[in-house]
Formats: C-alpha cells, structure tokens, sequence
C-alpha cells in the first residue's frame, strides 16, 4: 500500500512513519504548513519541519512539505475568529482535522497516487458488525484523542490510518527511542497551535476583532465585575471576571458580545436539563438511536449520560452548560457514533430569561434562528459542522 | 546523462545550476594542497593571493569593471545586504526598491524602514519594469534587479538612473550574469551583486561591484581584507572556482544564450499547445520573450496546487520550482507574482521551469512528454 504519513514532527508521527515502514508499505512523509506566524505550542515551525525531516531521513524515506496556510486561514482560523465574534468557543483542532488533515490533505493523497492518509493520532478505526467504520478510542485513554477526530465519516476512514491508536504512550515513546529517532523525548504538543501561551487568546482575537468590554452581571442584573473582551468569555468559566472574593463560587452562564453582557451564576445556575446543539452527525448514516448514550463534551471531559431529541441532548440529570460551539460527541462503549455542536440558549442577553435547570422549555423557534446564525458565521463555506 | 543521478531531468538551474567542471578542477588544488592564507606574507600567502586576483579580473570583465571595483563575498545575499545597508548608512534620504527584487533586497529594505529609515517599494508593470513616477526624485539609495529570479524579466536600468541621477543605484545581477551582457546593461548601476553558482561556480562565494567613488559601509569588519569593504578570510578555493566560472560566462554567452533560447522557446511552445489554459507568466500570446532570460519559463496551470505539481514532477524525476520557497521547504505565496497583477487564484497553480549550461534536447523532450501528464493528475 502506498501511504502518505502527516508528520507533524513529534513522536506519534514519527513512530507512525517507523510502523508503516516496518510493515513494507510504500511510505511517504508530509509535513504540513499550517501557519506562517508565532507559535510556541510545538505546532508548524521551521524546527518541527527540520525534526520531522530528520526522522524521514533516519526511515529512509522521502519527506514533502505541504503549504496549507491558505486552507488553515479559510477553514479553521477564520471561522475560529468568526466564532469568537458571535460569542461561541469553537474547537479549531477538529476543524484542522475536518477541513485540512482529513479533508485537504486527504484528496491531496488521492491525485498523488496514495491510498491512505496515515497520522500519530491516538485513536483507532473500528469496523462494526453492520459493516460500518466508526472512530475508536485509542488504546492509552489519557492520549486518546477519539473525539477530535468525530465526524470522520465511513469512507474517510476507509482511507486513514493511526498507527499507534492501540498503544500507550510510553509504548510509542520507548519505541521511538529503540528506533533511535530524534524525537523520542520531544514533548507532547497541547493548546491551540496558532495562539502562543505568551500571546494568548484575547491578545490573539484583539488584532483580529474589535473586542467588546462587557459588564458582568449576577442573576438579578446587577452588575457584580467587568470583562476587557466579552469575545474571549466561555461558559463555565470562573476566573478573570472582575468579581470581588468571598462568595460561593461563580460562573460564567451566558456571554454575549452584541449587549456586552456576561451573566454569571451559582453551580446550579450552570446546570440545564437540555442541551441545544446544531449540526448533528451519526457515524452509520441515516441511523439515529433513540436511546441513551454516552456523550464527551471535552476532549478528556467526565462522560455525561443523554439522549438526542430533535436538536437537544436531553441529560439524564442536569449537566453543566456547554459553550456554543464545542462539540459533544457521544459513544458506545469505546466507539464514536454521534457527534454535534453545541448551540447557543435563545436567551442568552438578559438575566431575566436566564434558563436553569428547574427553567421552562426553551422557545424551539428562536433556538433555531440562532443556531442557524452561529453555524453560518462558524463554516463561511457553508458546510455546516462536521462532517 | 544526467550530472546528478538522483535527478533525471534538473530544469532548476535558476536556483542552482551544476558546476563546470573546469571550475571544480579549478578549486580542488586549493582545498588538497595550496592551504595559505591570502593575507599574509610568505609564498604559500602569495599564491593564494595571486589566485585571489587572477579571479577578480575574471569577475572584473564579466562584469566590465576594474578589478579593484570586485568584492568577493559570501555570495548574492551577502552582495545585496552589504549594497543597501552600506549605501543607505552613508546617505541620508529614501531607499526605493522595485517591488519584484529577490527577497535579500526586499527583507533587507524593510527591515531599514523598520528602523526609521524612508523605503519606498515602486510598483511594476506586466513586465517587471519598475513605475518611474514612483520613484522620489530625492531616492538616496535605489535597488532595481538587472532580472528577476521568479520570471525571468530583464529590466532596463539606464531610465531608472537617469530618473534620479544623484541616487546610488544598485542591481542585483545574480540571475543576469550567464546571460546578459553585464558591461553594457549593468553599466548604469553603482553597485552590482552576483553570485557564483548562477553561472557554473561554487555555492557560498558571490561579489559586489562598488564601482569607483561609491562609497559604500562594510558590513562585516575586522581583518581588513578586500579593502576594508569585506573582512574574512577569502573563500580562496571557491574564488578561484568563480573566477573560471566567470571567464567561461563571458566566453560563451552568445553561443550559450541562443542555444539554451532555442530550447527554451521550444519548452514553452510544447507545453502551450499540450496543456489547456496554461498561462505563459509575462508573455503574451504572441509568445514575444525578448524581455525574458534564455532559461526562464514560468507557467501558471489554473486548477492546480504547486506543490502537487511539484511532488508528481519530482516522482518521475524532474526537478522544478514554483519559484519561491521559504526555510521549511514549503512553497509560499509569491510576492513577484502579486505584484506583476497575477492573482492569487492563478499564482497556486505556478510553475518555474528553468534550463541552463548543461540542459540538453533529451531534457526538454522529457519534459515535454511528462509535465503534460503530470499536471492533467493534478487537476483531476
């Protein structure tokens, strides 16, 4: 089999090259140039390049640079920012796997001649009973990166290889090392690529956005702190809020640029019975289960139980809010079978509609009418959410 | 045959082309054997520094210039840099550089106008000619290609100097010098830049021309070699090397330049028919090339990714360019391109094609029968 291998110049990719070499593939090695300006999160720099090109050489295998930054601006920063805008926290490194390693790069290989894409992720492509391939966790569950890669659907994993899912990380590490690869200790990669831990996310939205101040209200409406950007606020969040100490914690509940407005309320305030979400996907299509499933809101976040109804996840008990635009993926057992987005409260401006869990039933027409409006500004492209 | 068996068919030589072998012979007896130090006094320091001079008059009448004018350098970059930055630390007033210069100038421009300095970037027209109602009329410094590294495009100087005659005005001759006549085209600029593994020498040895009363700072100082313009101990072997490169440039360049235009000419008329909605980047349909170096064919292919056509060339061992890469290999957005009006879409899809010394009718057979094929997988 003819393979091209995505190597970002870590340790997973590395040993991912080695494995498909080992297995007698036809191997090739791509590094993709995602981004042309400052990072320090061990994303696209010229070093990662060089380390990735090291280890090619160390395989005995050909080493390609790809310049992607056009489709990374278009298909991951751009609607990253787009997001921030509308209030939404978007999660861009399943954009980058959706829209550019498995999307870009994925027919790239197809006009090159290759018959799979191969990267370092730590997950695994599980064939089910019904014939279907479905994304599976990977075999060392601290690394296991299952729900950034929801949405890939049966024929793209047709074509896509992990070959380290079914090992641990130290496993990969000490094979890395044996194989004598300049990489073996490199350290892992974490945040968002494009946004350096110096920068940081609202310094990185400011030179694109004109952040708005907002004020910081409590459930009664009172103003209780203030926020320099209400672009950069997600739910949930405690911290940088301006609020004086000495009460009972409290949380972000609802933000929206266009009042200015962040709410803030108790724990309980956080937690809803039903979550909104948009662009709804299943990995066997056509199928929907009616039944509970278990659903991850967070790439290693504590598995939650729920039921998909129209467009809300129903909890089996009330849930902490999740952010606009961060995915919730739901599985079977170790297996990715649905995936959506989550979508904005109608009533996201005013304390007086603020939705709790003991709170009505949202209003299902202005529910919509947001939803739609967040996933247009999200995908420009209009291919709304995962794939 | 090829020079290098890992290529079959080298259409780069833009971005280096393969030494003549009278060169590398040339070089060798100064790495094995003669190992003094031009500056010094003994004999083993005199026969460096005679093989050092007889060089320079090489690089001098390629150039025709006085010997004197020739400082060896560390190559073209090293030319460029030392050319601005010198010319500009001495006077004060605008910088203006042509919008299309190799990045040494422009990156080197920019960063002065980081510095407080006045640079002025003059557009070009669809042939690379340089706006002259751009140019201020009180420009200290001016840098203007003598022919550009993407495209090819060969650029009169004689107007640029007679627009602001008080300007020092410096070219980048690097691509030029195995095709042009230097001492007649080059004869405007003050300071001129080459670099010897353009024309058949070693890589990491170059030149500036500063031609006499041109008073230009030494960016590298200490020892004081070549006049105090270029400290560092001499390149020696790769001098030498440049310095046979440079007589065999001058001694050949008519025959070399309708020869490689012949091949050239029958590249770009083979692929305009075989490849539909090819562009011919600054030619017309007419297929009028006069204002283009003998080697050049550049070639934007709509409905490409460079670097898809670049990979699947270089599998069936062709190797070519889109023209501008940066320090991790990847291609980049080209600014000569943007600035020449090809648009963004167009300029994914380019390709640079150039032929040299060694290029042969078998290399532009192969092409011919390849690059077709190639680029109708990319589109699919």
């Amino acid at each position: 089999m003819r393979v091209l291998v995505a190597m970002s110049g870590g340790v997973d990719s590395s040993v991912a090259a080695a494995r498909l070499v080992e297995a007698g593939h036809e191997v090739v090695g791509a590094t993709l140039k995602l981004w042309g300006g400052a990072s320090d999160t061990g994303c696209c720099s010229v070093a990662d390049v060089d380390d990735a090109r090291r280890v090619a050489d160390h395989l005995g295998i050909d080493h390609h640079t790809f310049a992607y930054a056009d489709e990374f601006e278009t298909g991951v920063v751009g609607p990253y920012v787009a997001a921030h805008a509308a209030g939404a926290t978007p999660n861009p490194c399943m954009a980058c796997n959706r829209e550019v390693k498995f999307g870009a790069l994925l027919g790239r290989a197809e006009r090159l001649g290759f018959d799979a894409v191969a990267t370092g992720h730590h997950a695994r492509v599980v064939t089910g009973a019904d014939g279907v391939r479905r994304v599976g966790r990977g075999a060392d569950g601290a690394k296991d990166q299952s729900y950034v890669l929801a949405g890939l659907d049966h024929d793209r994993l047709g074509r896509v290889r992990f070959p380290v899912g079914s090992s641990t990380k130290a496993a990969v590490r000490a094979e890395a090392a044996a194989l004598g690869l300049g990489t073996a200790a490199k350290p892992d990669s974490q945040d968002v690529c494009f946004i350096t831990r110096t920068d940081g996310r609202t310094r990185f939205l400011g030179r694109r956005l004109a952040l708005t101040p907002g004020v910081v209200v409590d459930a009664s409406g009172a103003a209780v702190g203030s926020v320099p950007a209400v672009e950069a606020v997600t739910i949930g969040q405690r911290r940088g809020l301006g609020l004086p100490g000495g009460t009972e914690p409290r949380y972000v509940v609802a933000a929206d640029p266009g009042t200015a407005t962040v709410v803030v309320g108790t724990e309980a305030d956080l937690r809803t019975a039903g979550q909104p979400v948009t662009a709804v996907g299943w990995a066997a299509a056509g199928s929907t289960l009616d039944a509970d499933l278990v659903w991850q809101v967070s790439a290693h976040g504590t598995p939650r139980v729920g039921r998909l109804i129209g467009d809300e996840v129903r909890w089996a008990s009330p849930e902490r809010r999740v952010a606009p635009g961060q995915a919730l993926v739901a599985y079977e057992g170790d297996v990715v079978v649905a995936w959506a987005t989550a979508a904005p409260w109608p009533n996201r401006s005013g304390p007086d509609d603020l939705v709790t869990s003991s709170a009505a039933p949202h209003h299902p027409d202005l529910r919509r009418s947001v939803g739609r409006r967040i996933a247009s500004e999200s995908t420009p492209d209009g291919s709304a959410g995962p794939v | 045959m090829p020079l290098d068996p890992v290529v079959a068919t080298y259409l780069d030589h833009a971005a280096s082309t393969p030494m003549r072998p009278e060169a590398v012979e040339a070089m060798v007896p100064f790495l094995a054997v003669h190992h003094g130090n031009p500056s010094g006094s003994h004999a083993a320091a005199r026969h460096a520094r005679r093989a050092i001079d007889d060089a320079r008059d090489a690089v001098a009448a390629l150039v025709g210039c006085r010997p004197g004018e020739v400082v060896f350098t560390s190559g073209g970059t090293e030319a460029d840099v030392t050319a601005l930055t010198g010319a500009a630390a001495l006077r004060p007033g605008p910088v203006a550089v042509s919008s299309i210069e190799h990045a040494a100038v422009l990156d080197t421009a920019r960063g002065l106008a980081a510095q407080g300095g006045a640079v002025v970037e003059l557009p070009v027209d669809a042939r690379g000619q340089v706006d002259l109602d751009a140019l201020p009329a009180d420009a200290a410094v001016v840098s203007v290609g003598l022919a550009n590294n993407e495209v090819g495009t060969i650029h009169r100087l004689e107007a640029v100097a007679a627009r602001c005659p008080d300007a020092v005005l410096h070219t980048d001759a690097v691509q030029a010098a195995a095709w042009l006549d230097l001492p007649a085209l080059a004869a405007p600029a003050h300071l001129v830049a080459l670099s010897a593994h353009k024309l058949g020498g070693p890589k990491g040895v170059g030149a500036l021309v500063v031609r006499d009363g041109t008073a230009v700072a030494a960016l590298l100082t200490g020892g004081g070699q070549e006049r105090g313009r270029r400290s560092g101990t001499q390149n020696v072997a790769g001098i030498v090397a440049f310095g046979v490169a440079a007589r065999l440039a001058v001694e050949e360049r008519a025959a070399k330049a309708d020869r490689v235009t012949g091949l050239r000419d029958r590249l770009a008329v083979g692929l305009r028919a075989a490849i539909a909605d090819v562009v011919e980047t600054v030619v017309g349909p007419g297929g009028d090339r006069a204002h283009v170096l003998p080697g050049h064919l550049h070639l934007c292919l709509p409905g490409t990714a460079a670097d898809e056509v670049l990979f699947l060339l270089d599998q069936e061992g062709i190797a070519a360019t889109a023209a501008s890469s940066c320090a991790s290999g990847a291609t980049s957005p080209s600014h000569v391109l943007a600035a020449l009006g090809v648009s963004d879409e167009v300029a994914r899809g380019s390709l640079r094609l150039t032929l040299g010394w060694s290029t042969t009718d078998a290399d532009v057979d192969r092409a011919l029968d390849v690059i077709p094929l190639v680029v109708a997988k990319a589109v699919a």
